[in-house]
């Protein structure tokens, strides 16, 4: 099927909507990757298709590669100098995003990204939500002010901060803050939300929260999640992947990861033996 | 067990205790040396200088010498009365006083009138290079934080940057009187002091710049970019704001520096005297810019070394001092008092 990409920057300065595909078909197609940091390889040959509205989850041993991996999908690795997709292709509906012509800007509207320490803009709530809205020239105000609701009640976060919008997004706590980046991130409608340890530096209450959030947002978004909690992953996700030392060891759906994992090596990680 | 009979934590005098206790003593006396030192030096000017900027009757400052023009000074003997009295003042005696007419009086240049000329020609002077300073500065610093690639050329750049501030500042007057005022024809002008004094500054304010740039935590970069703003949309949004207290920070410094300089603006901008404010006798507008000023340091200068010392040049040099020292006082605080608005207004 020949797709016009999508990722090239369109003259109206507007994205061009994108027909979805249907539940359950590859959305993402990682396809024998290596990746190099300089002359040092933290990837290597990559073969992976993420599925839609679906929630994948990277799971692995600090340092396997799972977060570079993450980063590549929203090309967040280029402001990194020296590094490079090598011998293989990512895809976004069949678009390799590495292609000269992709406007990483585009791209980036489309994939949006959760970082593990939360980075509220110094700003208003409401300013920060928009801020993904005005830099693609959208100003109305009522149009801005539905779209601050729709997201903040999206993430879950509308009933505690719907008194205050206008303080700073700095006061709020640290799973708030959280819960305001994903609301940031899913302001701009991307298709897909790369979540990186989200977690992370959360407290156990603020952290039921945001994996409810998960669960919410997998009806609309497709996510892919890097976490180091096995057992978050095991709540959240729809189908793992398994990485050691920059090679992906095994992807499934996570119930067999985790009940009956074909490697012995995912076995070992997943029983805690190691990691 | 009570803290006065012996025990194991007690303590002992020792090499180590009394090197600790010499140390101490040693920064403190350094500190008050300084703080001592500086005390003289602005008392001095402040308490020779108070004699001619303040009057002992109402309104309790000296009004003519902050809104007049230097003239010379006349000291001469009338009817017994030893009296002293500015140009203008002198020669509108000498007609309402005929019999004055053969009085010999003495004369000391630039010792009577005021200094409202060179008051301007400074604050004009100040507020066009740091203008030019910041401009320059923040978008070098800019380019070579977030654009330029990190490697050997930026490094020498930065190192070419820092070698700049060690340039004596004569050697900037050189400079400028070269390019601006031969080269490129400008003539003594406003805008060759401007364009010297900005390049003299440059160093301060692109390393402050740079710095302030570094503080802004990468995550706010990061955000940015991840939600598909360009690069200059995430530096004008989400950097840069956040930068500007910092970096007005370092524009006091240079702003200190830029009005107290002598040597860049004596080829450049300064005349020793001049009849005509700025604003006078212009036909166009360029005139404006191509016009040389006179300015507080350079008078300073002019009063201390280029005439015959006496009491009364010694009046106008400390007053001449003393206002300066409070201009640039005054134009710190503005700066002081705009970087805590901004430090409030994009706190992070």
């Amino acid at each position: 099927m020949d797709i016009k990409p999508s990722f090239t920057a369109p003259p109206s300065g507007r994205s061009i909507p994108v027909t979805p595909s249907p539940v359950g078909s590859t959305l993402i197609d990682i396809d024998h990757v290596d990746f190099f940091y300089g002359a040092s390889q933290a990837l290597h040959d990559i073969n992976l298709k993420i599925e839609e509205k679906k929630v994948t989850a990277f799971i692995g041993p600090s340092g396997c590669g799972k977060s570079t991996l993450l980063r590549c999908l929203n090309r967040m690795n280029d402001l990194i100098d020296g590094t490079r997709v090598a011998n293989g292709q990512i895809k976004i509906r069949g678009i390799d995003i590495y292609d000269p012509s992709v406007d990483v800007i585009e791209l980036r509207k489309r994939v949006g990204m959760v970082f593990q320490k939360s980075n509220p803009f110094p700003k208003s709530i409401y300013e920060n939500i928009t801020y993904g809205l005005r830099l693609q020239g959208r100003s109305n105000k009522s149009d801005l002010d539905a779209v601050v609701e729709k997201s903040l009640r999206g993430a879950a976060l509308w009933d505690e901060v719907k008194d205050r919008l206008h303080s700073s997004g700095l006061g709020l706590s640290g799973g708030q803050q959280q819960r305001l980046c994903i609301a940031r991130a899913i302001a701009v409608e991307p298709e897909v939300i790369l979540m990186d340890e989200p977690c992370s530096a959360l407290d156990p209450i603020a952290t039921v929260k945001v994996e409810e959030l998960i669960q919410e947002l997998r009806t609309k978004f497709t996510i892919v999640i890097v976490t180091h909690n096995m057992q978050q992953a095991a709540r959240c996700s729809d189908k793992t992947a398994f990485f050691y030392m920059g090679k992906l060891i095994e992807f499934a759906d996570t119930r067999a990861i985790f009940m009956n994992p074909a490697n012995a090596q995912t076995e070992a990680y997943v029983s805690g033996r190691f990691g | 067990m009570s803290p006065s009979t012996r025990h194991e934590f007690q303590s002992r005098p020792s090499a180590a205790r009394r090197w600790e206790s010499a140390a101490l003593w040693l920064f403190r006396t350094a500190t008050y040396v300084i703080l001592i030192c500086g005390v003289l030096v602005f008392g001095n000017i402040v308490f020779k200088g108070s004699k001619t900027v303040f009057t002992t009757t109402a309104p309790f400052i000296n009004v003519p010498f902050f809104t007049e023009a230097p003239e010379s000074l006349y000291v001469f003997d009338y009817q017994g009365q030893k009296r002293e009295m500015g140009d203008r003042e002198f020669r509108a005696f000498k007609a309402t006083h005929p019999e004055a007419k053969e009085i010999k009086a003495e004369s000391y240049v630039y010792s009577a009138g005021g200094i409202f000329p060179c008051i301007v020609g400074t604050v004009l002077l100040v507020l066009g290079s740091m203008i030019i300073a910041l401009t320059l500065g923040v978008s070098a610093a800019v380019y070579l934080s977030e654009y330029a690639k990190q490697g050997r050329a930026v490094t020498l750049i930065r190192l070419a940057i820092l070698n700049l501030a060690g340039v004596p500042s004569i050697v900037f007057g050189l400079f400028g009187l070269g390019l601006f005022v031969i080269y490129l024809d400008w003539n003594v002008s406003l805008l060759a002091g401007w364009f010297t004094l900005a390049f003299m500054v440059l160093p301060v304010v692109i390393t402050a710049s740079e710095e302030s740039l570094k503080a802004v935590p990468k995550g706010f970069r990061e955000g940015s970019l991840a939600l598909g703003a360009t690069k200059w949309q995430t530096i004008r949004k989400n950097v840069l704001p956040y930068a500007l207290p910092g970096i007005l920070t370092s524009s006091i410094l240079g702003i200190a520096r830029v009005a107290g300089e002598t040597a860049p603006i004596m080829f450049t901008a300064a005349y020793v005297v001049r009849d005509k404010l700025p604003w006078e006798g212009l036909t166009t507008v360029s005139d404006f810019f191509f016009q040389g000023v006179m300015a507080l340091p350079y008078h300073i200068y002019v009063v201390s070394s280029k005439i015959p010392q006496n009491e009364y040049t010694e009046r106008v040099q400390y007053g001449t001092a003393f206002v300066f020292l409070v201009i640039v006082a005054l134009i710190a605080t503005c700066s002081i008092v705009l970087r805590n608005k901004l430090r409030n207004r994009y706190k992070w």
